[in-house]
């Protein structure tokens, strides 16, 4: 014990990875290392788990352990599509706002196998709550991109009617709630739509996501508290992707704990998972999944991945984010990981890569240009200004109707 | 006098104060290393250390929650809430907590806080980017809130904010953080170096709170309004070519209802300009006060013109910001009235 005068600990905010860095923050495994419980597995006897990293595919991109074996051949090559037609959408749509088509984008780059892996572990009827960077949940079940893109475009054919930035996406029919844009609000929701499932007797699953830095928010910590005493049937998501805008996780308290562990305190069950491996990815979620459905309760799964794209088209890392701090990643690219993967296999092939790629792009130009036929933010048609006045009841009241005549409809 | 845009004048009040007075610290998300989203802060860690100026964890309630300790403890905190539309989850402690304590320790305790936040729209912000909740605050009993217009009133009242005693909310609207901006979307954007209120006194003084400004002197209608819309209003007078009675608020409690009365019952008209919804907002408040003080002199109905009361649209963002045009239209109805 020190006699001096007290310091306050403000963490350096710089990544846990990296020459500098202590990378056992990190708590890296080996592939294949870290055991597979039975489903009906008591949160107590898995603690060591939220310390540790599922990971199925090695260094050298061949899958072991208990956690592999969980997709055939034909699941993995629509993995890779997902994820690479995810990439496709987010490098055209990030065009088009730097062309001031949309005001706003946010890519998932270096996160595609989390959304794209976890979507085919759901069934249809459940519900995911998504946050503005799973858009791959979309994707990955071949929802027409073309509605994703009249929504960034906020143009006529726009289901939410112009109303909600790009990327706040609601597709009720693909189990994808609307987006709010707040952080965490969402969290403490899916909590309460699967205790609703529960309560009706019925079979649906919701999938609750955030990131590392929302997880400080209150609604993280009330979700938390409700699922661990109702023991509805939910997925906790955390995508730790270590950067919050210009905070690293440690901000976020990653320093003292990971986010896995945060599940601890209330007595759920945790997984912390390698977020760039697909097979693991679509693993623990199945896992989770059928704990779920299985009416065992709630899991907390902590998704280790990157964000190696900017936190939107409105920011610049160049300010906070070192050079290196992509190269130092450890656990590499999904998509390329997946690839090689497959190659091994002999279910892939460089050549076969190069001729999808060509294919997606071709895809999402082509839907690009029929979606900005019905207008940008900027030109063509939108819905009219009438429409601003809807919805925000189920009935217009007399004050809105006169206020619509007010700006002449 | 240099001419610093909103940014630099609300960062030079900050740096002013740090200087000052080691009771001052700031805080808040991506405030300290990277210097605010909107680079409010930037240069601020450098200068003052990390324990003075730093990041926070993403947690609303947290960061005025703390604000409200370490004002109790005797710290001057300056919080950044990252945009006004984040700040409800910090709701309860400005209500419950930052407001009474004052009042409920009987003076014993009480939270000298200044809680900073950017706020209205003209950004494409869409609902969670554009919001106006002034009246959220103003409707509280302990709060103090405050809107500047330009950089020479945001760097002193701001200053002013940091000395005061109370809390007090600081709402910064962003869309003229670069510029005075009109409400003419469509024309060439105008930075605020050729704007005479950009104009800043180097050092240290203070704009006071609870004191509006005549920005310009008429006779034919009082304008009242605060933050960007009185850009706005200014040039929907010129357009119309009425001869109006300007007046910038600049603080919304406490108000300055003397100079208020004093333009109303000279025009005999009074209209009120805001960008917030319309029901039960601020203008709602003005228009009662009127009434109350100036009702044997008031030779039309008080009109306001605000923002529609729906929540805040992406697309259709022009036909929701008050336009100068719409407010042109209500000056030529009053007048005719």
């Amino acid at each position: 014990m020190s006699g001096g005068p007290l310091t306050l600990h403000v963490p350096e905010p710089q990544p846990c990875f990296g020459k500098a860095a202590d990378s056992s923050r990190l708590h890296l495994s080996e592939a294949g290392q870290v055991r597979r419980p039975a489903v009906d597995v008591e949160a107590a006897e898995i603690r060591d788990l939220a310390y540790a990293l599922i990971r199925v595919l090695d260094d050298g991109a061949r899958a072991a352990g208990p956690w592999s074996g969980a997709c055939t051949i034909e699941q993995l090559r629509a993995g890779l599509r997902a994820m690479l037609k995810t990439r496709a959408y987010d490098t055209r749509m990030t065009m088009l706002q730097r062309q001031r088509k949309t005001s706003f984008y946010m890519q998932c780059t270096g996160e595609e196998a989390i959304s794209c892996g976890f979507q085919p572990a759901l069934q249809s009827g459940d519900m995911n709550f998504p946050t503005y960077r799973q858009q791959g949940l979309l994707i990955a079940q071949d929802w027409p991109v073309i509605d994703m893109m009249c929504q960034v475009l906020s143009n006529e054919k726009d289901r939410m009617k112009g109303r909600q930035l790009p990327v706040f996406y609601s597709a009720r029919g693909a189990g994808f709630f609307s987006i709010s844009g707040n952080l965490a609000t969402q969290y403490v929701q899916a909590v309460g739509w699967a205790m609703a499932s529960a309560m009706r007797g019925e079979r649906s699953v919701a999938a609750a996501w955030i990131g590392e830095g929302a997880t400080a928010e209150n609604d993280f910590h009330a979700a938390l508290v409700f699922a661990s005493v109702y023991r509805p049937p939910v997925v906790l998501n955390v995508v730790n992707n270590q950067w919050a805008i210009s905070t690293a996780q440690s901000v976020a308290g990653g320093e003292s704990a990971t986010f896995a562990a945060r599940a601890h305190g209330y007595g759920i069950p945790a997984l912390r998972v390698d977020g760039n491996d697909y097979l693991a990815v679509h693993a623990a979620a199945s896992w989770a999944v059928e704990r779920a459905r299985k009416n065992l309760g709630p899991t907390l799964i902590e998704w280790v991945t990157h964000r190696a794209a900017p936190h939107s088209t409105s920011d610049d890392p160049s300010k906070y984010r070192a050079p290196e701090d992509q190269t130092a990643w450890p656990l590499g690219d999904p998509v390329d990981r997946l690839k090689d993967h497959l190659i091994g296999l002999g279910g892939w092939s460089e050549a076969r890569h190069v001729q999808l790629k060509a294919e997606l792009d071709e895809e999402i130009s082509v839907a690009s240009k029929a979606a900005q036929g019905y207008g940008t933010l900027v030109e063509g048609s939108k819905c009219s200004p009438a429409s601003m006045f809807d919805d925000v009841y189920k009935l217009m009241p007399p004050h809105l109707r006169e206020q619509r005549q007010e700006l002449g409809f | 006098m240099p001419s610093l845009t909103m940014i630099e004048a609300i960062r030079d009040a900050m740096d002013v104060m740090m200087a000052r007075d080691e009771r001052v610290v700031t805080f808040g998300q991506d405030v300290g290393r990277f210097g605010g989203v909107f680079r409010c802060t930037d240069g601020l860690q450098r200068k003052y250390g990390s324990s003075r100026c730093f990041d926070t964890p993403i947690s609303e309630s947290g960061i005025v929650g703390v604000a409200v300790g370490m004002g109790a403890y005797g710290l001057r905190p300056v919080a950044e809430i990252q945009f006004a539309d984040y700040m409800y989850p910090a709701y309860d402690q400005l209500v419950s907590e930052a407001a009474r304590l004052r009042f409920r320790s009987a003076g014993e305790f009480s939270a000298p806080i200044v809680v900073r936040m950017p706020c209205g729209g003209g950004i494409f912000g869409a609902q969670t980017h554009s919001q106006s909740p002034e009246a959220l605050f103003t409707h509280v009993a302990g709060l103090k809130t405050v809107i500047p217009s330009n950089p020479h009133d945001a760097k002193g009242l701001l200053i002013a904010a940091i000395e005061d005693d109370d809390p007090v909310m600081f709402l910064e609207p962003k869309r003229i953080y670069n510029g005075p901006f009109d409400g003419h979307h469509d024309r060439p954007i105008v930075p605020w170096s050729k704007h005479e209120l950009s104009e800043t006194p180097e050092g240290y003084y203070t704009v006071p709170i609870g004191k509006a400004v005549v920005r310009r002197q008429g006779s034919d209608v009082s304008i009242l309004a605060y933050g960007t819309m009185v850009h706005v209003v200014e040039a929907a007078c010129q357009s119309v070519g009425v001869d109006a009675e300007i007046i910038d608020l600049r603080s919304l409690v406490p108000l300055d209802v003397d100079t208020i009365v004093r333009s109303v019952t000279k025009t005999g008209r009074c209209l009120i300009v805001h960008e917030a919804t319309r029901t039960s907002g601020f203008g709602a408040e003005l228009s009662a006060l009127i009434q109350e003080r100036c009702f044997y002199h008031l030779e039309a109905p008080v009109v306001r013109v605000t923002g529609w009361d729906t929540p805040y649209p992406h697309a259709q963002e022009w036909d929701y910001f008050p336009s100068p045009d719409r407010v042109g239209r209500a000056l030529t109805r009053l007048m005719g009235s």
